[in-house]
């Protein structure tokens, strides 16, 4: 029965999602008959899919061998937590978690959106319906996570080993979050080339909006990064697949935004050009989707793959991004000009900033779709791997550094070189000392960690810079965004030049009793032990871990064996210091007795995430700050 | 702004999913084309590996006759599901020959003994050296070779039964 009404839910959301197009539709076209209702009946839609994911946790929770997307993902063996995260960990499901938050941010704009203009709004929830009755299509009619099984399997096939893991229970639905929040920015701007109602108080109704959905992308990617780090033993934080980069093509679309969109809120200039970022960046979403879901790349993320369907999601993105392109095409050209400024300004950083970031965008997808169009030429199959985007992207990223520290420093509309150089002198003079002083301590360090690490320091200073000489208790709550933001770049920055440049790596066999060094650290192998819980069994090493001549610690990397599929992963073991982490994974055991080690000390490596937890901190800041003070003034000039 | 700038993201659009249309589109296969289809056979000279077969050279596959090189290991699980396909055709007439890989001598006849024994020839490849610069990275692969000891075609993992008939036409179109 739980299948059943979780079905129905989506039906009667589809139909009602339906009435909202038509409704917005006509009140778009000035018939105002049926106005009223789009703002209810958005509502009403999304507590349906809400309801109907509800349902389908439910199911996985229970573990109702009855419906089919439970049998091929769930495991009656398996813990609770995973259980639950199962609902999502597979196509059907995520696709239901993808329209439910569709659909719920759709709800959020018609319960909470004031400062847009009413024809905007209907127009943009118009547009949002129409989003959502592809999605609801394809689910329906491509993708029913409540399809019935029959004979009932007395046990289902669980899940990929790889995802059972604490990450996997909020990694996806932060990203998604992120990825359909950005349907919000896009629908924004469908509706204003509708309404040709563009300017500075669309751009602040929309930027609360685009912020909230970076924030999550930001946390989602942060998370994901750190996920793939641990659990798959690589020793890597960032490997170029496919299925990365399709996370962080919408998240530098969403930055390049997020900083067009001030320009328009506050100067407004910019105003075809917002439009194009914010189409884009919910277009990259559902391109990332498609690539994902699609199987047409091939990637360490494909867990759930099905090129049948791809075509579908196929039509819908020449639907959606074709549709919106177009209209871009039509209308801009009666969008109004914005206003001009100055090459020496606020708004020319920012400029410079969206330039690099679309430029990043585009190196990060052509390198991502270049196999594609290679084979499509030639018919030769290949790879684009890390080497490519690092010597593509690093240098523009380093530049975009460069240009990150000096803008937040610039006056709106016109400033000059003099003063600028003088704000920007302490920031430059530790930048250059930082390079002084690496090269001279670690002369063969890697060109691009020599930069990054000299351009994180510089960074870091300047990014507070603008709280110089400020009462802080009365700096507005978005300059602390801004700061905390642009301060997390340079950490994470740091984080990576450290990485790249002084991780040890070890890869020994050893017997048990042997000690080997990495790093500051000495380690003992100091035993192999069989252990397991409900679902795996593994070996397990005990390492004892020393440091000069402070406490010994235990870690235990294990390598698992998981039965229901059968799959082999190694469970990390790591040490967190102050300065770095100790990361221990156990392999294969050699023909003579002894075990494979891999050992790697990573100088600073958390600061990685810790600088994206930084630029999430940063965002949440400006993003209260913001809303905040739209409810105090709403008439106020903003900064 | 421009009448052209204001349709190029549409335009771009639409290539890219042109690109997009064709990865959906294209066959879906798993068939790596061998860069050594057409190469010659690598020098090599591969002591026996068992007792009463002998061993094998590169020069006995450029003695004027086509022949099938088997390359797997007692130890070798698929190698086993192979061994009737082996057997096939070696009876059709086409000569077998093995490089067995990492193997040893009395593991080799356990390994004949059960799952018969198709091999004119069988030479001890103990490093993988022969088995890496013949262009194969696992265990089973076959090459079908001509009488010039050029490769005409690999066999990426165990011959299935669908596969024999090709095989030994090809050999036979070889002569």
């Amino acid at each position: 029965m739980i299948a059943e009404a979780g079905l129905a839910a989506l039906w009667l959301g589809a139909a009602l999602c339906a009435l909202q197009l038509v409704a917005a539709g006509l009140a778009v076209r000035g018939q105002d008959a049926l106005a009223g209702i789009v703002r209810p009946v958005a509502v009403a839609q999304a507590a349906l899919t809400a309801l109907a994911f509800a349902l389908l946790i439910l199911l996985f929770v229970r573990v109702d061998l009855s419906v089919a997307l439970v049998f091929e993902n769930d495991h009656s063996a398996k813990p609770f937590l995973y259980r639950f995260a199962a609902a999502w960990g597979n196509h059907e499901g995520s696709m239901l978690m993808w329209v439910a938050i569709l659909t719920v941010a759709g709800a959020a704009v018609a319960l909470f959106e004031r400062k847009l203009e009413e024809r905007t709004l209907l127009a943009t929830l118009g547009g949002q319906a129409a989003i959502g009755l592809g999605f609801y299509a394809f689910l329906l009619f491509a993708s029913n996570p409540f399809a019935r099984l029959f004979p009932v399997p007395p046990e289902g096939r669980g899940l990929n080993p790889l995802l059972q893991d604490p990450g996997l229970a909020f990694h996806p639905p932060t990203l998604y979050l992120g990825y359909v929040g950005l349907s919000v920015a896009f629908s924004f701007a469908i509706g204003a080339l509708l309404t040709r109602d563009v300017g500075p108080a669309f751009a602040r109704a929309m930027r609360p909006w685009v912020l909230g959905a970076w924030i999550f992308l930001t946390i989602g990617i942060t998370a994901g990064s750190y996920w793939a780090y641990y659990e798959l033993g690589w020793g890597g934080w960032w490997f170029w697949d496919p299925v990365e980069n399709a996370s962080l093509m919408p998240w530098l679309a969403a930055t390049a935004l997020l900083h067009s969109v001030t320009v328009l809120a506050t100067r407004d200039g910019l105003r075809a050009w917002t439009l194009m970022l914010a189409v884009l960046a919910f277009s990259m979403s559902m391109i990332g989707t498609f690539l994902v879901r699609s199987g047409i790349l091939t990637s360490v993320h494909a867990f759930a793959v099905d090129p049948r369907r791809g075509s579908f999601l196929l039509a819908l993105l020449f639907i959606y991004i074709g549709g919106a392109l177009a209209l871009f095409g039509a209308r801009v050209g009666t969008v109004r000009e914005g206003s001009r400024f100055d090459p020496i300004s606020r708004e020319a950083g920012l400029v410079a900033n969206n330039l690099l970031l679309s430029a990043i965008l585009g190196i990060v997808l052509v390198g991502t779709l270049y196999p594609l169009l290679v084979e499509a030429a030639t018919g030769t199959k290949l790879s684009v791997g890390p080497p490519y985007f690092n010597a593509a992207a690093g240098p523009l990223a380093l530049i975009l550094v460069a240009i990150m520290a000096a803008g937040p420093l610039l006056r709106w509309r016109r400033d000059n070189l003099k003063p600028l150089a003088r704000r920007i002198a302490p920031a430059a003079i530790l930048a250059l000392a930082v390079l002084a002083a690496v090269k001279l301590a670690a002369p063969t360090i890697h060109i691009l960690s020599l930069l990054g690490l000299s351009l994180a320091a510089g960074l870091a200073l300047a990014s507070v810079a603008p709280l110089w000489k400020r009462n802080l208790l009365r700096t507005p709550l978005f300059v602390w965004g801004m700061v905390v933001a642009h301060l997390g770049v340079a950490v994470s920055l740091a984080g990576m030049a450290c990485d790249s440049s002084f991780t040890v790596e070890k890869l020994v066999a050893a017997r048990v009793g042997e000690r080997v060094a990495v790093g500051p650290y000495s380690i003992t192998l100091d035993a192999i032990d069989p252990t397991f819980a409900e679902n795996w069994q593994a070996l397990q090493a005990t390492l004892l871990v020393r440091r000069g001549e402070g406490d010994t610690l235990t870690l235990t990397p294990q390598a698992r064996a998981y039965w229901a599929p059968p799959t082999e992963t190694s469970e990390t073991a790591i040490h967190t210091a102050l300065d770095g982490q100790l990361y221990t994974v156990i392999g294969k055991q050699a023909a003579d007795g002894r075990w494979q080690l891999r050992l790697w000390w990573k100088p600073f490596v958390t600061l990685i995430w810790a600088g994206g937890a930084l630029i999430a901190l940063g965002g949440a800041l400006a993003l209260v700050g913001r809303v905040w003070r739209g409810r105090r003034k709403p008439a106020e000039q903003w900064l | 702004m421009k009448q052209t700038v204001r349709w190029a993201p549409l335009v771009l659009f639409i290539l890219l999913g042109s690109a997009m249309t064709y990865g959906l589109a294209k066959p879906d296969s798993t068939n790596i084309r061998s860069k050594m289809i057409g190469a010659s056979v690598p020098t090599f000279t591969l002591p026996p590996a068992t007792a009463g077969l002998p061993g094998l050279a590169s020069s006995d596959l450029a003695a004027g006759r086509p022949h099938l090189v088997n390359i797997f290991a007692s130890w070798c699980v698929p190698c086993v599901a192979e061994a009737p396909q082996l057997k096939a055709i070696a009876d059709a007439g086409v000569p077998v020959m093995g490089i067995a890989v990492r193997d040893r001598p009395e593991a080799l006849q356990r390994f004949l003994a059960r799952n018969g024994n198709p091999f004119r020839a069988i030479g001890a490849d103990d490093a993988s050296q022969v088995q890496m610069a013949m262009g194969s990275s696992g265990v089973p692969e076959s090459f079908v070779v001509d009488g010039h000891g050029r490769i005409l075609s690999q066999v990426i993992g165990p011959i299935n039964p669908e596969d024999v008939a090709g095989i030994v036409a090809e050999v036979r179109a070889a002569r």
